[in-house]
Formats: C-alpha cells, structure tokens, sequence
C-alpha cells in the first residue's frame, strides 16, 4: 500500500488516498527550495528521497484547482486543522502539483518569518511610514528566482520602475533582470518584491502568453495579527507598517484573477495566540477573517486509520522502526495510543525508536 | 523458719558444702590412685552419714601419718597459713558435729525427715538452692527441640539412602502464602524473651532444616512457627459496572498525587479517545512521558484502544496530573477485569497511591534538605 508508482501528480485521484509517491530528486531543489517543514526536510536527508502521502486534503485542493475557472476572481483555499496534522505538508504537495502544471508559484515559507526577529529595519524609500525589510526580501527573492527559472525570461514588465536617482528598470525588460536588481541591490529589495508582485497581478490573467499564479502562504495568520518588531523609539510596528506584508495583503485580496491563493493557517510560529487555537476566526483575527472572506475552508484532519497504516508501513519498509517491539501488533497499538495519530508526534516518536 | 535462722544456717551449710564438696570430688579423684585426702579423715570424726563406707579404717593412720605430715610440710611452707590446715582431733569432731547440725537444718528446710537425709538428698537440695552453673542459660543446649527435629530428618534421610529409596523430588511442605513467626509472637509462644540474634539463629536453623530434601517428616512442626498471610486484594473494594441509556458499560475513578486530584469515566467499546479537561490528551500531555503514564494501566491490561475516556484534572502539575489520572484509569477499570488479574495490577503498583508529598522546609535550612552556604567566617 505504500508506494504507489505515479509520479505524475496529475493522474491521483481517491484511489491513492493514503499511498506514497516519490517527488523526484530534481524537482526537489527547483521546487521547495524553502518551503518545506524542517523535520520533513531531514527525513527527505536520511531516507534518500521525498515520500509525500496522497491525503484527502491535498487531494480535495487539487481537485478545485483542476475544475476552477480562472476568469472569475481568484478562490482562496484556507488549510487549517490542528498543531501538526500535515497542513504544510498538503500545501506542498498543492504546489508540487501548480509546478508541474506549469504554473508560476508564488510560495511564501513562512509569513510569520516576515513579523518577527528582523535585525533591520529600514524606513522605506518608497513610501516614509513603511519599513522595508532587506534581508528577508532578498533571501525570497533568491528563492523565487530558483522557483521560476524557467518564468523570468519570458514576463516583461510593464511599466518602468526607478529605484534610485541612477538605477531605474524599463518597461519591456524581463522579469529576471528585476529579480536580479533585487537580489543585487539589498537595499532596495523590499520594493522590488512589491513591483513583482505588482507585474505579476496583472500579467496572471491575462491572454497572451498567460500563465496561472498560484500564492501559497503558510502562516498567512501572521498578516494579521501583532508583530514583535519595534521602531527605535519602542512603539509596537503595525504589520501594516512593513512593506513585504502591505504588498503580500494585495495579493491576497481577490481583486485579480487567473490564479488562485493557498494558505495554511499556523500556529507554531504565531505570535501572540494561545496554542489550543486553531479555528480560522481564533487565528487570524477580526481584521484577518474579514480579508480573507470568502474563502474555501480545507480542514486538515489527523491520520485516519488508512492512512496510519500506510505510515507505520512505509517507516518499517524504510527500516524506520528498528526497536523489534514496534513491529509487533502491541507496537503498533502502543504507538496509535502515545501518538493519537497525530503526524508529527508520531514522526518525533518514530525518530528515536 | 526465721530468715536469720536461715542466713546462719546457709553460713554453716557453705562451710560444710566445702567439705562435702571437696572432699567428694577428691575421693573420686584420687580414690583410684588411693590417695589420702583431707577429707576422709572426716570420717574418722565419727557418725557421718557419709556413704564412704569404702574408706576403711585401715586408711586412718595412714591418714593420720599423712594429715601430721602434711600438716608438717605446711607448716614449713607456708608459716603464715598454720592455722585452719592444723586439724586436731577436736576441731575435726566439732566440725563434724556442725556439719551434722547443719543437715538437719537442710532438710528441716526442705521438709524432709532429718534421719533419713542421705547425701543425695542434700546433693539434691543444694543444686535446688544454689542453682549452679549448669543450669545456666548459657550452658543449655540451644535450640535444642529444633535441632533434634533436623537431626531426625537427616537420619530418615540416611535410613532411605541405606535402602536406595531416596529421590531428590520428595514431597516438599508448601511455603507460598505462610510467613515466619516475627520476633514478637515467638515469645509469646515461648513465654520467654528473646534476643534478636537467638531470633536470627532460630529462623536459620529453620531454613536449614527447610533446605533438607525430606523435610516433609517434620511439617508439622515446621507449620507450628508459621503463620498464614492475608491475600492483599481482597481489601479492595471492586464498584459494579453501571451501565448507561444504550447499554454500553462505564464506570468512574479517582487518584490523587501530590496535590492534583484526577476524575476519569471509563466507556466501554470505544475507540480509545481520550479527552482531558475538553481538549485532546495529544494537546494537553505535550510531554511523551505523561502520555506514557496514562498508556501504562491500559496496556499492562491489554486493552489499549477499548475503552473511550472523558478526565477532568486539577490542581498540580504535569507529571501529578499524569499520574493522579493513572491511578484514576487503574482504579476504573478494576469493574471491569476478573480477580486474577485485579491482583495482578496490584503487584505491579498501578493500585497504590503514590505517598511522596512535598517535604517541609526547615527553619535554619534554605529548604527541606539544602542547608545554607556554609561560610568559615
């Protein structure tokens, strides 16, 4: 039951539910240079090869994605579910599937990275009440750029944009060269991002030469809520106040079509709510629910027993478990229990048995 | 009898035991080798009722000649010691009368016809009055019941070796559910107070005489210094199962550890989900090791993902919650097993409630143990 032979993202359907299927090694740096969990990211080290379970989330998200069409404004997608339950892991697998299609993805790791622990923060030259954020712009810049390769090329740019009194972009040049200004240019970064994201609002739907854009947030509660950072007379910064959050916002808001938006909702990283939360309307707040109404809600559940199953074989197929006791009935039993088939506790507990 | 009477008379009879004593013992000695002691000159001191009839009169003067010459080499020995060893004539006779005065007296004591007092008679009421050292307690054999006991084991044994009958498999006497006596009640048995060490060498002898192949001979005395002990788990008092609307069994606990205080309803035919306080255990128990507590009663049982659980916990922390609810869990589903295994559980410690409780803080003490940075000035 566990390894199922497709590859090919397209042709899953509820027949795979709770198998695994290989991500090709190539696909892996090109593809989630930043995205995935870190805890996935070391077993993807040890096990010598990426495995994701086909789930009914995943699978439910794909499945809008293929009949949705993509005149009318885009659909936003909100995973939620409980600490741990594999929201992360089915948004990547969401935007396997866009990279594959050939879609253009947008995929922001973490939104939350975004609202706290920032060394710097600069004034921005843009716009005087914002702060822009160099070095989280530049590092997404970079990663967008691995992402997309094959996409910079062919956008170009509408509209001229001036960095400072000597630098300025054209219109007509690809987007790759903006990317790389970005990238360059530390300072300016920030800007650069917003521009990009700007082009490509308005390049998504369109007919000649369109492609389709897909958003993928994780964390997107971190748009919303209250940051750590301070401004150097210590009053509390706005999220609003932050130039990549205020352009990321515009994103999200459903006022461009020819794509659609994925977000996880997380709470490991949020600041300032309580960990028993998970609700959409606990997470994201007043201000958050409102933006991002309507949406299409994807609970994420734990394991079912299917889908345990598949788990508890595919670590003994890898030599996971090596304690002889797990591979016994009681093992399994005792791991069901301790766990509550919960993904990542049953992964944490796996780790050192 | 007056006291004083008595206290002149054991005076006279001390002096006369002397004699008697001494002289007995040295007409045992020496009468083989015939010698001359002082004491039968006694006997030439006229009516004595001396059984030592043995001594002729043909000893007297060589008795006499030995005494003069004795009393002569004394008296160039030892010039200071002249009195008592020159023994004239009267002397002996008056200590002779004395001496018969004396048991008359003894056996006007003990009750008895002073004519005929035979000399085993006053052997006999001397060794009653002056308890002498054989009869001391360190002179009795120790033990000496039991140890006859393992010495008639053994000569079984040998009586079934010489008749090539003896097998290593006997019959051996049961000891499960019996303890030794304890200190306490030997004595009671005895009626005499015990050391600690006659009680360890009591129970050693036992164990010897348990380690014997055929100490089957003697069970009875065996199970005479043993008593029966009480089976625990049948002081624990077992709820009925009740059963609720749809007929699905459950039943309640409750534990306490160190301050947190822990309700559990046991459902039966569920799927083994536990709520804690409303949330998930995953949730609520982040740490493996309470998680592990609670999973401990259910497996040891067997019946891991049988029953549905609803607790409430409070007061605490983490790990006393996690094991006020194991305890709660281990007494819920007593109703739920058999006997057997209900003693089980109870051997394996998931029916005790845990006595660890926060020590107290001392004054002069930083806390309950940690005393205060000892400085030399």
């Amino acid at each position: 039951t566990c390894l199922s032979g497709t590859s090919k993202n397209a042709c899953q359907s509820e027949q795979h539910l709770g198998q695994y299927y290989t991500v090709p090694a190539s696909h892996f740096h090109t593809v989630f240079p930043h995205g995935l969990p870190p805890r996935y990211q070391q077993q993807v080290k040890t096990f010598n090869e990426g495995c994701v379970m086909v789930r009914q989330p995943a699978l439910e998200l794909i499945s809008h994605l293929k009949r949705a069409d993509y005149i009318n404004p885009t659909l936003r997608y909100l995973l939620y579910g409980v600490k741990g339950s594999g929201k992360t892991m089915s948004l990547c697998h969401a935007v396997h599937y866009c990279s594959t299609q050939g879609w253009l993805v947008l995929h922001i790791p973490d939104a939350h990275l975004w609202v706290k622990n920032c060394k710097e923060l600069l004034p921005s030259s843009y716009h005087a009440s914002r702060f822009d954020q160099p070095i989280q712009a530049s590092n997404w810049l970079r990663n967008f750029r691995t992402t997309n390769e094959h996409f910079l090329s062919k956008i170009k740019l509408r509209q001229r944009y001036v960095w400072t009194k000597r630098e300025s972009t054209e219109e007509g040049r690809p987007l790759g060269e903006l990317v790389d200004m970005g990238v360059s240019r530390v300072k300016s970064s920030s800007d650069v991002v917003g521009a990009v994201l700007k082009e490509l609002r308005l390049q998504a739907g369109g007919t000649e030469g369109g492609f389709r854009l897909a958003v993928a947030v994780d964390g997107v509660n971190g748009l919303w809520g209250r940051t750590t950072l301070k401004k150097e007379d210590k009053s509390p910064v706005a999220p609003e106040e932050l130039t990549l959050v205020h352009n990321l916002r515009k994103m999200i808001n459903n006022d461009w079509c020819g794509g659609a938006v994925i977000a996880t909702l997380s709470q490991t990283g949020s600041l300032y709510a309580p960990s028993s939360a998970y609700l959409p309307q606990e997470l994201l707040g007043e201000e958050g629910f409102d933006s991002m109404d309507p949406f299409i809600p994807v609970p994420v559940s734990l394991y079912s027993e299917k889908e345990f199953e598949s788990c508890y074989l595919y670590y003994l197929d890898r030599h996971w478990l090596q304690h002889p006791h797990s591979q016994t009935e009681e093992g399994k039993k005792e791991l069901i229990f301790l766990s509550n088939r919960n993904p990542s506790v049953l992964e944490r507990l796996c780790a050192f048995l | 009898m007056k006291c004083s009477n008595i206290v002149t008379q054991m005076q006279m009879l001390l002096l006369s035991t002397y004699f008697l004593f001494s002289p007995e013992r040295r007409t045992a000695n020496m009468a083989a080798s015939g010698g001359r002691t002082v004491g039968s000159f006694l006997w030439k001191c006229g009516n004595c009722c001396f059984n030592f009839n043995t001594v002729s009169s043909n000893l007297t003067r060589q008795v006499l000649s030995r005494q003069l010459c004795v009393s002569a080499v004394l008296h160039r020995k030892n010039l200071a010691a002249a009195g008592p060893e020159k023994f004239s004539e009267e002397f002996i006779k008056k200590q002779v009368e004395e001496f018969n005065i004396g048991k008359r007296h003894l056996a006007n004591m003990m009750g008895e016809d002073p004519e005929t007092f035979t000399q085993g008679d006053i052997n006999r009421s001397i060794a009653y009055l002056f308890p002498s050292g054989l009869f001391d307690k360190k002179a009795k054999p120790l033990m000496k019941d039991t140890f006859t006991k393992a010495l008639a084991v053994e000569k079984h044994q040998d009586r079934l070796r010489g008749k090539d009958l003896f097998t290593q498999d006997a019959k051996q006497i049961s000891l499960v559910g019996s303890r030794w006596l304890l200190k306490e009640e030997l004595e009671e048995l005895l009626v005499e107070t015990i050391s600690e060490h006659d009680y360890a060498r009591f129970i050693q002898l036992m164990e010897r005489l348990l380690s014997l192949p055929y100490c089957s001979v003697e069970e009875d005395f065996v199970q005479r210094y043993r008593r029966q002990l009480e089976i625990q788990s049948s002081k624990q008092q077992v709820q009925p199962l009740q059963y609720d609307q749809h007929g699905v069994a459950y039943s309640t606990g409750d534990g306490r550890r160190k301050t947190a205080m822990g309700t559990v309803l046991l459902r039966d035919s569920g799927s083994g989900s536990i709520s804690i306080n409303g949330t998930n255990y995953v949730h609520y128990f982040p740490v493996l090791q309470d998680r592990e507590q609670l999973m401990f009663p259910l497996h040891f049982m067997e019946v891991l993902g049988r029953f549905d659980m609803q607790c409430s916990v409070s007061g605490g922390g983490h790990s006393s919650q996690a094991g006020a609810l194991r305890l709660a869990i281990s007494r819920a589903m007593l109703s739920f097993l058999s006997e057997g295994q209900v003693e089980t559980m109870r051997q394996a410690g998931l029916l005790t409630p845990d006595p660890r409780i926060k020590e107290r803080k001392k004054p002069g003490q930083e806390g309950a143990r940690r005393k205060f940075t000892w400085k030399k000035r």
